[in-house]
């Protein structure tokens, strides 16, 4: 081994800690990486995979009865390439294992089979088309009911009780992230997809030689927007309620928005790590080069040349650069294994493969790689530069000059280990800086980070404490009058009862316009009530629309402008309506009027599809019996069960990654620290002992060093909450989609626990620090300079 | 006359360096004593152990064998907080190299000193008895190699110390610097009555003293007593 690389191996083993500590804040860079870019290409190209293999529709869209003779019509349309028409309807189940009703979606299945969104049957048959009472369930809702093929249920089809039987057990490309009404959340236990054959559907909900659900495949290539038209003008007639593409298909939506999560997580993160990187590796061969002068100096008058001398460092900062990918590598492969895992429990695919793909180790290795080498080309450019004469002598003392701090010392009396340290600071304040920024970076990743704790617990305040005061909603199969209302007071525990209509429209302000649900309230409900943009619940005003910030924001309205309401329920008509208020929603997008205002522009009196209903606890049992066995309810939704699914999910989820990110911050801030520490250490330890040959206990000649560094922890952690709540801000905003805006709420005790976080990493490694200086020799240090 | 009182006495102590392969032994059984009030000039060839054996006074380090009194207390026996305390409390160095902070001007080097000491000097009252009255806001990087070292006997004389002990304090300076130095020290000698210590391997200096211990070897080779002293701007060198 030629004697420069002997001296490269020493070299890494008398700095293996500093080479760790560099290394871990690198392999955290190159871990989020991998683990986002390998989980986004994971998920996206399973799901690719899985609509392209079993034909997940292009094209949606429902009526209340459309006659089939419809189809070819539909079918010849320019650029459709299949068509499906199905019977669907949202029915409650009686499962023998739950006291309360469970709800599914059922739909029909064709008697030659599905072409489009082909179930995958995981267990068990098709059902029979000539056996009306067999049915296919989804394989999630059948585990958490222990149901297999040959078991049985009861379901409220329609207003009649039916007993089916289960034959097989589904997976499907249009349920890949399914959840009830209301609930935001899949629950497998209350909510289940049920297949079943299309002529025993047509006589269960009255729809012979009807379909009141479609989905069709595009042509390749083929421009959607007319084929979109051409079926809202076909379907008109049959109560066609707005057809639409994948971008309002709720599985499809949310998967979305994970992957587009994922997305912005592999930019953001890995860049911070790779900047403080560069930074630390800069620091740490620029003072061990400044270290090794007289190394250098020595090697250049022996005759080695600049290139040989140079290469050896690169070298240095090479292996720097190679173990923290191959660190962050293995962490990144790892937890890219454990969030797979994750999206396994939350995604149903029939199959969920992590599978990186080499361009995330590519980018990130090279990456990487280019962070350390630039990190130390600096360093090794001035060492190279110097004349050997001059880099063998003893470098210059610093030289330091009065200033700001001298005014401070003196009106606040500093003690003058103090100043040391002010002096420090200000002398190299681009070190300083360093180490700030580090800790900076750390506290705002924290802060960015576990803020989604409050914001989802402001969520779940503003949905189940202010917003819905019900405990229970019922949902009618079919709009009844306010008659209704008085038969829920009847039912068991019933103590209040309020209606709500809810009716699809079509909304649209200039250019922007989408589909969405309406609802009519009464104007001063007890139960449920809107919150307004500053948090309190309101009532709704008695005309006009109100609108969530969200959509308010998406349109480009405000309060005051005028909003076209197309009503996609008879009379069919265009409005023109006045916003009146804007509201904040952090789940669901829905509309509000004033149920009064409604029924005004549809001339018809009043109507309720959905029924809040304030319970007694104790009667709830007795509730969840009448509604199994009462006709013309389609579904239920408990609230308290809702809330407790919530808890238990964001619990989970939100665990694991505070979990992760407390990590991150911890390893960035003591791999800042530590090496700070160090290099101040190696720089300054003939000044330090010189304190202790003055009587400085060992302690107070610590309270240098670390106190220093403890100073800069101390100032970065403010600025760190600044930028950490400015880059929540960019988070919520691009974490948000349009079933979830995410709250800009940060809570007290985050920031607290962000800045403890980052103040006990960055003592802990000042104080592995100070044990080495507790073991300095004085002796020895004095003489070093001798 | 009364019998002089000692500051420090040793008896038999040795340093034996053990680096492993050898062993070189500093140190091998020097008996001394250092009066109080006097100034005592340590000559010897470079490796007679002079420096180990100011450390060890100093309480910088330990003997492999043998014991050391401050006054009566032994302080081989002392704990490392203890021997903090002992040099904090009671004993001024001086090196060759000065050691000074760097960040910190000549008056807040000696304003180190003078903050933890039990009844200091004040700062400017220790800089203007080394002639440095004019100097106090300079940094060492302004000030040249003999006021450094003047800045340095400033900081070890502030906390008014029983011991000075001094390694080499002229032999980074010029004749003129190093004459500056050697008054200082001789002034805060007779005028603070602290014992003193020089280590020097500068053969003309031993005239500035009461009493020169020759080592050489690490053996305490000979005693001489000077019954004239000379001024320090009487040697050259």
């Amino acid at each position: 081994m030629a004697p420069l690389d002997r001296k490269l191996w020493r070299d890494l083993r008398r700095l293996w800690a500093q080479v760790l500590a560099i290394a871990v804040v690198l392999a955290c860079g190159v871990m989020v990486l991998v683990l986002a870019q390998g989980a986004h290409r994971s998920l996206l190209e399973t799901r690719e995979a899985y609509y392209e293999r079993n034909r997940f529709a292009d094209l949606f869209a429902q009526a209340t009865r459309a006659p089939r003779a419809l189809l070819p019509e539909i079918a010849a349309l320019p650029g459709v390439a299949q068509v499906e028409a199905r019977i669907a309807a949202t029915v409650l189940l009686d499962m023998p294992d739950m006291v309360e009703p469970a709800m599914a979606r059922v739909l029909s299945l064709p008697p030659g089979g599905a072409v489009l969104n082909l179930p995958v049957l995981r267990q068990g048959r098709l059902p029979d088309p000539d056996r009306p009472e067999e049915v296919a369930v989804s394989e999630n809702f059948a585990a958490a009911h222990g149901l297999v093929p040959g078991d049985g249920f009861r379901a409220l089809l329609d207003g009649q009780i039916r007993t089916l039987r289960v034959t097989g057990l589904l997976l499907s490309p249009e349920f890949i992230y399914a959840f009830g009404p209301d609930t935001m959340m899949p629950d497998d236990r209350r909510f289940g997809i049920v297949w079943m054959g299309e002529a025993a559907a047509a006589s269960a909900f009255d729809l012979q030689g009807a379909f009141n659900d479609l989905t069709l495949r595009l042509a390749a290539g083929a421009d959607a927007a007319p084929v979109l038209a051409a079926l809202d003008r076909l379907l008109e007639p049959y109560g066609g309620t707005g057809a639409h593409g994948r971008d309002r298909q709720i599985s499809h939506v949310f998967l979305e928005s994970e992957l587009s999560q994922l997305e912005a997580m592999a930019v953001i993160l890995p860049p911070v790590f790779f900047v403080i990187s560069a930074f630390l590796v800069n620091m740490v061969l620029g003072r061990m080069i400044a270290l090794e002068r007289p190394v250098i100096g020595l090697l250049k008058a022996v005759g080695y040349p600049t290139r040989a001398i140079a290469l050896h460092y690169l070298k240095l900062a090479a292996l720097v650069g190679v173990a923290g990918v191959a660190l962050g590598w293995a962490a990144g492969i790892l937890l890219g294994q454990g969030l797979t895992a994750l999206y396994a429990g939350f995604f149903r695919f029939p199959w969920l493969i992590y599978a990186p793909g080499a361009a995330a180790f590519a980018v990130s290795g090279m990456i990487g790689l280019a962070t350390t080498v630039a990190g130390a080309l600096r360093g090794v450019f001035a060492a190279v530069r110097l004349p050997p004469a001059v880099a063998m002598a003893p470098p210059a003392p610093p030289r330091f000059s009065r200033g700001l701090v001298d005014v401070l010392g003196r009106a606040l009396a500093l003690r003058q280990t103090t100043m040391m340290i002010l002096r420090s600071i200000t002398r190299w304040p681009g070190r300083a800086a360093v180490t700030l920024f580090g800790v900076v970076a750390a506290v705002a990743m924290l802060v960015s980070t576990l803020f989604t704790f409050d914001a989802m617990q402001a969520m779940i305040d503003e949905v189940f404490s202010l917003g819905n005061r019900q405990q229970v909603t019922l949902a009618l199969a079919r709009p009844g009058g306010l008659g209704a209302v008085e038969e829920a007071l009847a039912l068991p525990g019933v103590l209040a009862a309020e209606g709500a209509f809810g009716v699809p429209v079509r909304i649209s302000h200039g250019s922007h316009g989408r589909l969405i649900a309406l609802e009519a309230r009464p104007e001063a409900s007890a139960l449920v009530r809107v919150i307004d943009a500053g948090g309190r619940p309101a009532s709704l005003p008695p005309d006009g629309v109100v609108l969530s910030e969200g959509i308010a924001r998406d349109l480009g309205v405000r309060p005051g402008d005028r909003l076209t309401v197309e009503l996609l329920a008879p009379p069919r008509e265009v409005h023109d309506l006045p916003v009146t208020a804007v509201i904040r929603q952090s789940l669901g997008q829905q509309i509000y009027m004033a149920e009064q205002a409604l029924f005004a522009l549809m001339r018809r009196p009043p109507q309720v599809n959905r029924l809040n209903l304030l319970v007694d606890p104790l009667e709830l049992p007795a509730l969840h019996a009448q509604v199994k066995a009462t006709p013309g309810l389609a579904g239920i939704t408990v609230w308290s069960d809702v809330r407790a699914k919530f808890d238990a999910t964001l619990e989970q989820n939100l665990s694991m990654m505070t979990v992760i990110y407390a990590a991150l911050g911890i390893l960035m801030t003591a791999g800042v620290v530590y090496n700070a520490a160090r290099i101040q250490l190696a720089e300054r330890a003939h000044e330090l002992a010189s304190l202790r040959v003055l009587g400085f206990s060992r302690g107070e000649v610590a309270y240098v060093l670390v106190g220093e560094i403890m100073l800069l922890a101390v100032a970065a952690i403010p600025l760190g909450w600044l930028l950490g709540r400015a880059v929540a801000g960019v988070v919520a905003r691009g974490f948000s989609t349009e079933m979830v805006t995410i709250p800009l709420v940060i809570l007290p005790p985050t920031y607290a626990t962000a800045g403890l976080i980052a103040l006990g990493a960055a003592l802990g490694a000042a104080l592995a620090v100070r044990r080495r200086l507790d073991a300095i020799d004085i002796v020895s240090a004095l003489k070093a300079r001798e | 006359m009364s019998h002089p009182r000692a500051v420090f006495r040793t008896e038999g102590i040795t340093k034996v360096y053990d680096t492993g392969a050898v062993q070189v032994h500093a140190l091998r059984g020097v008996d001394l004593a250092l009066n109080e009030g006097e100034l005592v000039v340590l000559l010897g060839a470079s490796g007679s152990g002079k420096s180990t054996l100011l450390n060890i006074l100093g309480g910088l380090d330990r003997p492999t064998a043998g014991r050391v009194f401050f006054r009566e207390r032994e302080l081989t026996r002392a704990s490392e907080a203890e021997l903090t305390r002992f040099r904090r409390d009671h004993v001024g160095f001086v090196f060759q190299f000065y050691n000074l902070v760097p960040s910190l001007t000549a008056r807040e080097n000696v304003a180190l000193v003078t903050e933890i000491a039990r009844a200091p000097l004040r700062p400017e009252e220790a800089l203007a008895r080394v002639g440095l009255a004019h100097r106090l806001d300079h940094f060492p990087a302004e000030l040249s190699g003999g006021e450094q070292q003047r800045v340095a006997i400033a900081r070890a004389i502030a906390k008014r110390p029983e011991v000075l002990l001094c390694d080499e304090p002229t032999g980074a300076l010029d004749s003129a610097a190093g004459v500056q130095v050697l008054e200082a020290l001789v002034a805060v000698n007779e005028e603070m009555g602290a014992a003193t210590a020089i280590i020097t391997h500068n053969q003309a200096t031993r005239r500035i003293a009461h009493r020169v211990l020759v080592l050489a070897d690490g053996r305490l080779v000979r005693e001489e007593v000077n019954d004239t002293r000379l001024a320090p701007a009487e040697v050259h060198w």
